[in-house]
This record gives C-alpha cells, structure tokens and sequence, in this order.
C-alpha cells in the first residue's frame, strides 16, 4: 500500500496542533514538523482528529428496500458524516435472520469500501418475537455478528428474552432492545403528554421505554449476559439505566443525536419529517438525556439513520413512517448539543461516538486511540464551520431530514478508513 | 383568516362575528327561498376521506345556500382507495380550481397539513380530524346555546362521555373557553387523555355531582366497541355511571339544555326520553349547523363584513 497522507497541524482530540502521517493503513507518525515525503498534504490547521466514527444504528434498508437506501448510498453518507464503521440493523426484506442475509450485506459493504459494515442479526426468525433466530449460526458466518437486535420491534416477550440473553454468552453476543412495550404503544404517533391530548394523536408513553428497559436490566443480571438499550429517549430511562449501572449490571444504552436536539414542539406542525420512534420527547428529556451522556450513563451516540422515500413521509401524519436520516448530520448535531454547551469535550465525543460504540459492538480495528501504530481509522473535523442543511445535498438517497434549513456547526473534512481517504475536503473520494 | 383549522384559531372577536353572522344567515331558513348569490361561480370541494353524511350534507347545504357550485369528493370507492395520496389528491383539486375544501379525515392534522404543505392555494376548512378538533361543530354548538341562554360568559357547560377520543369535545373546550364559558369534562378516567389537566377546564369522574351546577349538558357519543379496549368494563355499567337518563336529567336546574352532537347511541349514553324532551336541542344543532357553515364559508370566501346587508336574496332578482 502506497498511499500516504501527512495531516498538517491537526489537533488530536482537540488538543495540541501536530502533524500526523497516515501510512500502510495505520497512524505511522505523530509530531511537529513532520515533512511526509511522498505524501498528500491535508492542511488541517485548527481542524480536530478524531478515531474514525462507529455507528452502532443504522439503517441501510439492503436488501428490500433500495428505494430508500442500499449499502452503497448509505456508507457513502457515514464516510461525509465521518464514520468509518456501521452496525447494519437487520429490519430488511428479507430480514437479516439467517448467515446467508447477514453475509450478503456484510459482503455489500466490502464491496462498497467506503466505510466497514458490520451486520447486525435479527433475535428472532423473521423477527416476529416468536422464534430464535440461528444466532450461533450469524455468529460462526463470514459477517462476525456479535449484536443481534429485532430493532423497530421490541422482544416483549419476557421468556423469549431470557433465553436470547442466555444463548448469546456462548459467543459473546449482545442483545440490543427496542424498548418498546407494545401493548402501551398501539397506535402510538407521539409522545404522550399534553401535547398529545390537543393534538389528538396517539400518545406513545415514556412508561411503555422504563418498563422494558427495568425488566431488561434485571433479566440481564439475573443471567449474567449483557443487554444494550436502543435510542433511549427519556428521563425515567435514564435514572433506570443510572440505578443498574450503580448496581453493576452489564447494560450498555445509546441515545440518537435527534432525542439530545428535537422536542416535541415540533410535533404541531404535523409534518411527518419530525415523526420517528421512539418519538421527540420534552425539552426536560432532552435535558436528562445530555446529563447522561456526559457523565457516561448513556454509553454512547447512536444515529438511528433511518431513511424512507418522499412518498412514505409526504402525507397525513398517521400514514407516514416514523424514522429519519442521522448520517450525514450526527457529529454536527453532538457539536451543538454536547460540545457547544461545555457538556463534552472531544475526547469525550471520540470516546462516546468511537471507542465505546467499537467495544460494545466487539469491532475490532475501530475506536482504537490516536497513537503510532493504530489503524488509519480517523476522521478530521472543522469545528469553527458551518452549514445550513439542505437535503437535497445530502448522499443518501432519501431526504427526510428534521434539519432542513437548520444552520449547524462543524464539518467533516476529511475521513480515512485504514489509511484510504473516503472523504477529502468534504468530498467523497 | 385563511382557513379553519381549529376552535383555538378564532379570537374572541372573530369567533362572534362567526357566531353574529351566522345568526343573520340562520333568518334565511325561516325564509320560502333560502338561497343567496354570494358565493356565485364559487367552487366548494367536500373532500370526506371518513363517511360522514351529516357533516357533508350540512356543508352542502350551507354552500348551496351561497350559491356556491359544490363538488362532493368521498374516498370510498375513488382513487383514494386505490392508493392515490393526499398530495396528488390536493393537488387534483387545486388544478380543478377549487376555492375551499372542506375536509374530513380519520388522521389528526391532515387539514392542517393540506392549508400548509402548499399543495393547495385554497380555504381549507377542517370538518373533523381524527381524534383532533371539528371547529365547525363547536361553533354550532355555542350558537345553539347563546340563542338559549345569551352570552356564554359565566355559563357552565358539562361535556361528558368520550373526550379521549372526541374532536368534539376539543373544539368545544377551545371555543367556550374563547366565549367566557366554564367547561368541565366529565368522564370515566379511562377516557381522559394524559395531560388533560393542562386543559382551559375543569374535569370531574362524578356526573351527578355536576349536573346540578350545570347549564349546558353535552353528552358524547360513546362506541360500544371501546369497552373490548377495556375503556370500560360494560356498555351497562357505563350507561349506569356516565348515561343521561331522566332521573339525571331532572337534577339538571330548570333551563339547562342537553345537547348531543350526533350520532346518538340511544340507550347507551343518552336515554330516549331525555333526547326526545322538551330541553334536548338536538334536531336545532342540526339546523344551525347549516347557518354556521354558511357563516365560515362566506367569511372565508367573501371576506369579512356583513353577510346579508350588501347582497340581494335571489328571490328579488326573481330567481329561484
């Protein structure tokens, strides 16, 4: 491998400006005046360095839905968002419940090469919370899985829920939970409240997340396996997860950049672009959810990218599917939240949004720290930019961004994936 | 104003010019001939995704009055039950020219999502959302009670049965609050929704409690299929609890009305001699129905000021 970068004045998590050469896919030098010879210069000059970003949520809707999103599309947008590993959750069509689906999406994203695609299994056949799926064989295939999930859908069943909880120890699996008691949520459109008494839409309780999430952490130190909890998005969740945490049970939660942004409010305009699920809570959750963040109760940062077709969000807010595209606007989004409101540092962004998410998902060769001799893996951020969202710019091929028209901070300049630019002066490469 | 959207829309002042210009039009149903040119060369769209044969032909009838041509657009059986959209629906009408939609939609918000998506330059005119609002109701319905009782400043009005799921029992909340008048929502706890409490009213669990101090009484229509969703245990036991039968009625004080914005589930939460006595206004909500949607569609079409003064009946230009 000859390509070699030399990244001029970069400020390794926000720290003292150096240059750092990216060589033979890992991190081969770090210090000042560095000449790289034979290298591309990338003047980085007040710009961060950041482990290249992991994200543990997302949906590249292949197979079965490429009119919304295929692996392509979709890991070209994580590479301008600054990733350089996705978890791939399995809700497709066919859903990804067998080593045949998890290989064929796993081998789509080998193909794309912009960013690593790590798939996610389904926990039960067609993941209809009835059945295990073949774990140990997703396990034991080509793709690794180590996360399995029937994300979009809870696995409400308590016994069923043991017994994932049990069976994944073998490989060391995790269950990650869509806290969803569906019982509470049928219907659900928003979250229930006062606005959702005038609005007249159905309420989607905070209680219907608490429940499944205080069973879950109990069921997972009862059998001594770990369970990770999927966009949690309210207060009481978290002074759950604060309480299991104390008392040493083995959870993990992530939150999405839109529940640390968005409130409810949004809600009144009936445009279905700010429908998602769980859905936008109360700026007191927002508040919560922050806390947490910063002080490490909830683990790490999650997108939740979830991209739909113009047809399935331009209509009446019942009728619209709930979801929207986190990618592209993920670090922007932590920047503004966490970073410009003195919450986080970068070090902590890197650990919440890199090192965290790699661990808990047992990938190896992501999140690793910024020194000599680690994978190339890095991503270099401008903090002082700006951009307004306009979605028809965005590189997923679906638009249904809540940001449109929104000005956020920072931009993505450059993102290596073992030391191969996928992204150069904000350009895909 | 643009559109009618919601109860909470309207401001006191433009809900009495609703509710004074409505009570000019209202005359016109005494006449033989009962129709104005107002709205001539007009097109009025009542696009019902829901059935609804009351609300559509009262609209229908309001805008006939006006001299309005009307298009009826109901989604059973046409495009929209082979999958057509909302926006190509719109967007259908609005290449059509209509002037004002009038619709009824099973989704909370999709009135509100047709005035403002901007698909559609037209008055959109909400004829019930979803468990949301139907602002024309309410309207209806504080017009049936100040020709009973004058103003409503003060009135205490008892809105009881279904509220959860009631876009009735919305609009009216907003607008008697509007209008000075006391509402409070009564109401098995069950059917109640979460954050009610934030509400301009007061809520009570005990009917008999209330009526006494009540000046207004109306009662929701209650769908025997909510007690399957365990709202309540029986349809008997919430005709026991919550049904207004005439020993209740006769705790009511002496000039109290009860109302029902239809249709009634006799026996179930209005008994059939309180609907059919002397102080139901039932049939008369019907009535006034057709004056106040004349009343919105003239000031959304033809603009504010008086409605009957400045235009000339069809019967003196010798046409019928």
């Amino acid at each position: 491998m000859t390509e070699k970068f030399v990244l001029k004045g970069v400020r390794p998590l926000g720290g003292e400006p150096t240059d750092v050469i990216l060589r033979d896919g890992v991190i081969a030098e770090m210090g000042a005046g560095l000449s790289g010879r034979g290298a591309q210069v990338v003047d980085a000059e007040g710009f961060i360095l950041l482990p290249g970003l992991v994200d543990l949520h997302t949906h590249l809707r292949e197979p079965g839905r490429e009119d919304a999103e295929t692996v392509e599309t979709g890991t070209l947008a994580a590479a301008l968002g600054g990733f350089t590993a996705v978890f791939a959750m399995p809700n497709t069509d066919p859903a990804a419940d067998t080593a045949g689906v998890v290989e064929q999406v796993y081998r789509l994203g080998q193909e794309a090469g912009r960013c690593d695609v790590q798939p996610i299994g389904a926990v039960t056949v067609g993941r209809a919370g009835r059945q295990l799926a073949e774990l140990g064989a997703m396990a034991d295939s080509a793709a690794r899985v180590r996360v399995f999930s029937d994300d979009g859908d809870c696995v409400s069943d308590a016994a069923l829920m043991r017994r994932a909880l049990e069976y994944v120890k073998a490989f060391d699996g995790l269950i990650a939970q869509h806290a969803q008691e569906p019982r509470l949520t049928e219907g659900a459109q928003m979250n229930e409240g006062a606005l959702s008494a005038t609005l007249g839409l159905a309420g989607w309780p905070a209680v219907a997340e608490e429940a499944i999430i205080a069973r879950d952490v109990l069921l997972a130190a009862h059998v001594g396996s770990r369970v990770h909890i999927c966009h949690v998005s309210t207060a009481g969740s978290v002074e759950i997860l604060r309480w299991a945490k104390a008392k040493g049970y083995p959870v993990t939660a992530e939150v999405t950049p839109h529940h640390l942004l968005l409130t409810e409010e949004l809600v009144a305009s009936y445009d279905p672009i700010y429908k998602v699920n769980p859905p936008l809570r109360s700026a007191e959750d927002v508040a919560a959810l922050r806390d947490a963040l910063a002080d490490g109760t909830i683990d790490v940062v999650a997108t939740d990218h979830a991209p739909h077709p113009v047809e399935d969000k331009e209509c009446e807010w019942s009728a619209a599917a709930m979801g929207m595209v986190g990618l592209e606007t993920a670090l922007a989004v932590v920047q503004q939240s966490m970073v410009d409101t003195g919450l986080l540092d970068w070090a902590g962004v890197a650990d919440r949004m890199s090192t965290r998410p790699a661990r808990i998902g047992r990938l190896a060769g992501h999140g690793c720290g910024l020194d000599v001799g680690a994978p190339a893996n890095v991503t270099v951020y401008d903090p002082a930019a700006s951009w307004d969202v306009d979605p028809a710019q965005l590189a997923s091929r679906s638009r249904n961004t809540p940001y449109a028209g929104r000005t956020l901070p920072g931009r993505v300049v450059a993102t290596f994936l073992r030391g191969h630019a996928t992204v150069l002066d904000g350009k895909p490469q | 104003m643009k559109h009618l959207l919601s109860a909470g829309d309207l401001d006191r002042d433009e809900a009495l010019l609703v509710l004074e210009t409505a009570e000019k039009l209202r005359e016109l149903a005494d006449r033989p001939i009962k129709k104005l040119p107002t709205l001539r060369g007009r097109t009025i769209v009542n696009l019902f995704f829901e059935d609804s044969t009351r609300t559509r032909i009262s609209f229908e009838a309001a805008a006939k009055r006006l001299s309005a041509d009307v298009i009826n657009f109901s989604a059973k059986g046409s495009s929209v039950e082979k999958g057509e959209s909302l926006k190509d629906t719109a967007l259908t009408l609005e290449a059509m020219g209509a002037d004002a939609v009038v619709v009824r939609h099973q989704s909370s918000g999709a009135p509100h999502r047709l005035a403002h998506s901007g698909w559609i330059q037209s008055c959109v005119v909400n004829a019930g959302d979803g468990s949301h609002e139907h602002p024309t109701q309410a309207l209806l319905d504080a017009f049936t009670m100040r020709r009973h009782l004058g103003a409503l400043d003060g009135r205490r009005v008892a809105i009881v049965g279904d509220v959860l799921h009631s876009r009735v029992a919305r609009s009216n909340v907003l607008l008697l609050s509007t209008l000075g008048a006391e509402v409070t929502l009564v109401a098995p706890p069950t059917l109640l929704p979460v954050g009610v409490e934030r509400w301009t009213c007061a809520t009570s669990y005990d009917l008999d409690a209330v009526l006494p101090k009540t000046d207004v009484v109306m009662m929701l229509r209650v769908q025997r299929e909510r007690m399957n969703a365990a709202f309540f245990p029986s349809a008997r036991e919430y005709s026991r609890r919550y049904g207004l039968d005439a020993a209740r009625m006769a705790a009511l004080p002496e000039h109290a009305l009860v109302m029902h914005p239809g249709p009634m589930n006799r026996g179930m939460e209005i008994s059939a001699d309180v609907a059919d006595s002397t102080r139901s206004v039932i049939v008369e909500q019907v009535t006034n129905g057709v004056a106040i949607r004349m009343a919105v569609l003239y000031l959304l079409l033809a603009g504010a000021g008086s409605a009957v003064d400045d235009t000339v009946p069809e019967q003196r230009r010798g046409r019928a």
